[in-house]
């Protein structure tokens, strides 16, 4: 079984992000790092192979990553974790690209690969748009299994069950492959690479693509190519200093009284 | 006049809050024109919802298991109908199940997309509240039919009664991947969490103890969120959780007991309109936006509270 994940590069999310006076996400302001929900699907990806008989028997883990030059620290990290090997989507045509563009990029290059099982994010914390994963199952005409809490695949019968966790409640979820499948945070604990690891993935093949490997032209995508565009920008307001007041046996009975004064009781 | 297609979000034919706020809009932007997908029953117990809000036209996307299938079959029928009435937009929540359609909308109709909108002007410019609300952004759909979502709660909902044409479209939903089996969430008298006016959550200050959050949240008819240290210990369900990665929520009110207020909480709180906290370290980074702070112990000015507001509405 062939395995991708989705993993995007992402500015740390303890940063203050700001935009660029190109209306565009200010990527240098702050740390870049693999995008914390991305690490569940590598984690999960990493724990479909052990149950299934490991790489022993033949299952393989590809990364797959859109991103600028140094998104390749966050390929890195997934290999170090334990995945086989990583392709990386890099052009300069790409500067700027939306979530359609984006999931177009993605689904070329998954066609290319061909996997069994494609495991992403449930949101970039960047983009914050969670839609990619729904319209890489558009694109591909490919079954998605959003908001899983568990997966099992079931290699003989070419099968894959989730639990999917939503507001409405628990829904068990089956599907035949290939198909893509959405983790959230809380499906597992994603492991720390090992010293071992990180020495490994420094001899792990990263495949490096531009947008002509894919056939796409530079004028479907990035900025050029873009499906919406930002018009202005500004700082929200500053919110204006509080009350605060040290309870000394009555904050209670003020925190009741602001209340009233607001008018919410 | 153009119309506006607006995507109805209902459980078993109740129709979800989000409904009366997306027509509102509508209404203001062009002809609205309602679309829901489920039964006939389904439409009947919503018609009445949708005629208060100012629905003009509406459209069932008729199929007995499209509510029970993934988000493809109702995206398809959805495009092709937004292709045949030549729509100027489309509107839907900005909720889990809002997204995943409108994703799919956008690649089947070529068209982009804005997610998480809180503003929608009639020359269908968007005002998006990011980076957990530092930054006001303003943005327009250049190719297609505009898709845009638009976050719960950011429309106060006007009525305007009328009385719509219904039209049925049947639909076939082709099975992809299936459910098997749900469980429905254990429902509580609560208000759901992105829908609710206010909000009284709980963070790691708790210890597990959400006893005074729920009696404080059930005297102000509040809804219960959570920080992701609490989820994390189980102490809550994640369907729970406020931030980042859990619920955007914009309420009138948003009470935080025992939160630290870590940038990724506040990213998904900010916007409320009036914060109040209860914290006992006074160094806490969710005191610098609090509009009322209480430096001290929950479990002492939770209480209180909660007695306070009993004791006012009698
Ligand atoms: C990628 C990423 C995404 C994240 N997403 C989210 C998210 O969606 N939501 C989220 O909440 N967090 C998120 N986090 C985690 C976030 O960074 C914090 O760890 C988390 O919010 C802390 O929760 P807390 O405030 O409850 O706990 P703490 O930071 O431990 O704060 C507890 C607070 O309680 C106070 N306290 C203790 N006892 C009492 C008492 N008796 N009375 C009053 N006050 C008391 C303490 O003074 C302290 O300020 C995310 C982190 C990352 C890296
Ligand atoms: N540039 C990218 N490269 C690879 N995967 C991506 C990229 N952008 C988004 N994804 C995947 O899609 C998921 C949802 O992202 P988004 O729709 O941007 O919120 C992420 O968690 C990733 O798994």
């Amino acid at each position: 079984m062939k395995i991708l994940v989705c993993i995007k590069q992402v500015p740390d999310s303890w940063a203050e992000k700001k935009l660029s006076p190109g209306k565009v996400l200010d990527r240098e302001s702050a740390d870049a790092v693999l995008n914390d929900l991305d690490e569940y699907a590598v984690e999960e990806a990493l724990r479909i192979v052990e149950a299934n008989g490991g790489v022993e028997a033949g299952h393989t883990i590809t990364l797959l990553s859109m991103g600028p030059e140094r998104a390749q620290e966050a390929l890195r990290k997934g290999l170090s974790m334990g995945a086989d090997a990583a392709i990386h989507i890099s052009d300069s045509a790409l500067a700027g690209s939306d979530a359609l563009s984006t999931s177009r990029v993605l689904a070329e290059a998954i066609k290319r690969e061909q996997p069994d099982l494609i495991l992403t994010g449930t949101e970039s914390t960047d983009a914050r748009m969670s839609v990619i994963p729904s319209m890489l199952s558009e694109r591909l005409e490919m079954p998605h299994l959003s908001f899983a809490g568990e997966v099992r695949v079931d290699v003989s019968t070419g099968k894959v069950a989730t639990k999917r966790m939503t507001d409405e409640g628990v829904e068990s979820m089956e599907s035949s492959l290939p198909a893509i499948v959405t983790v959230i945070e809380k499906i597992n604990e994603p492991r720390y690479p090992s010293f071992k690891g990180i020495m490994a993935a420094k001899k792990k093949p990263i495949t490096q693509i531009g947008i002509a490997d894919l056939g796409i032209s530079a004028n479907d995508v990035g900025s050029g190519g873009a499906w919406s565009e930002v018009n202005d920008f500004a700082l929200a307001p500053a919110r204006g200093a509080g009350i605060k007041v040290v309870d000394e046996g009555s904050a209670g009975n003020a925190l009741v009284d602001f209340l009233v004064e607001k008018r919410v009781i | 006049m153009s119309e506006i297609l607006v995507f109805i979000d209902h459980v078993d034919g109740v129709v979800a809050k989000t409904a009366s706020e997306l027509l509102t809009l509508a209404r203001s932007i062009g002809e609205t024109h309602a679309v829901i997908a489920g039964t006939a029953t389904e439409l009947n117990s919503a018609t009445d919802v949708l005629n208060k809000f100012g629905a003009q036209k509406i459209t069932l996307l008729e199929s007995a298991e499209i509510n029970s299938h993934p988000s493809s079959a109702i995206a398809s029928a959805f495009a092709d109908l937004a292709k045949t009435k030549g729509a100027k937009a489309i509107i839907l929540p900005s909720t889990a199940r809002g997204k995943e359609i409108a994703g799919r909308m956008a690649v089947r109709l070529e068209s982009g997309i804005i997610t998480d909108a809180v503003a929608l002007t009639p020359e269908l410019v968007s005002t998006q509240s990011v980076f957990g609300g530092s930054t006001i952004v303003h943005a327009r759909v250049s190719k297609g039919i505009p898709i845009i979502t638009i976050r719960p709660n950011a429309i106060e909902p006007v009525e305007a009664p009328g009385s719509a044409s219904i039209e049925k479209i049947s639909v076939t939903a082709s099975i992809t991947a299936k459910i098997i089996s749900r469980e429905p969430a254990i429902r509580g008298a609560r208000p759901e969490l992105s829908e609710a006016n206010i909000i009284v959550s709980g963070g790691r200050g708790t210890d597990g103890n959400f006893a005074p959050i729920e009696e404080l949240a059930d005297a102000l008819g509040a809804a219960v969120g959570a920080s992701r240290a609490a989820t994390d210990a189980g102490w809550y369900p994640h369907s729970h959780q406020v931030g980042q990665t859990g619920k955007t929520v914009s309420p009138a009110l948003y009470i935080a007991c025992g939160i630290s207020g870590a940038i990724q909480h506040r990213a998904g709180m900010q916007t409320s309109k009036t914060i109040v906290v209860v914290n006992k370290d006074p160094e806490a980074p969710i005191f610098d936006i609090a509009d009322f702070g209480v430096v001290g112990d929950l479990f002492a000015v939770t209480p209180q509270a909660t007695a306070g507001i009993k004791a006012r509405k009698g």
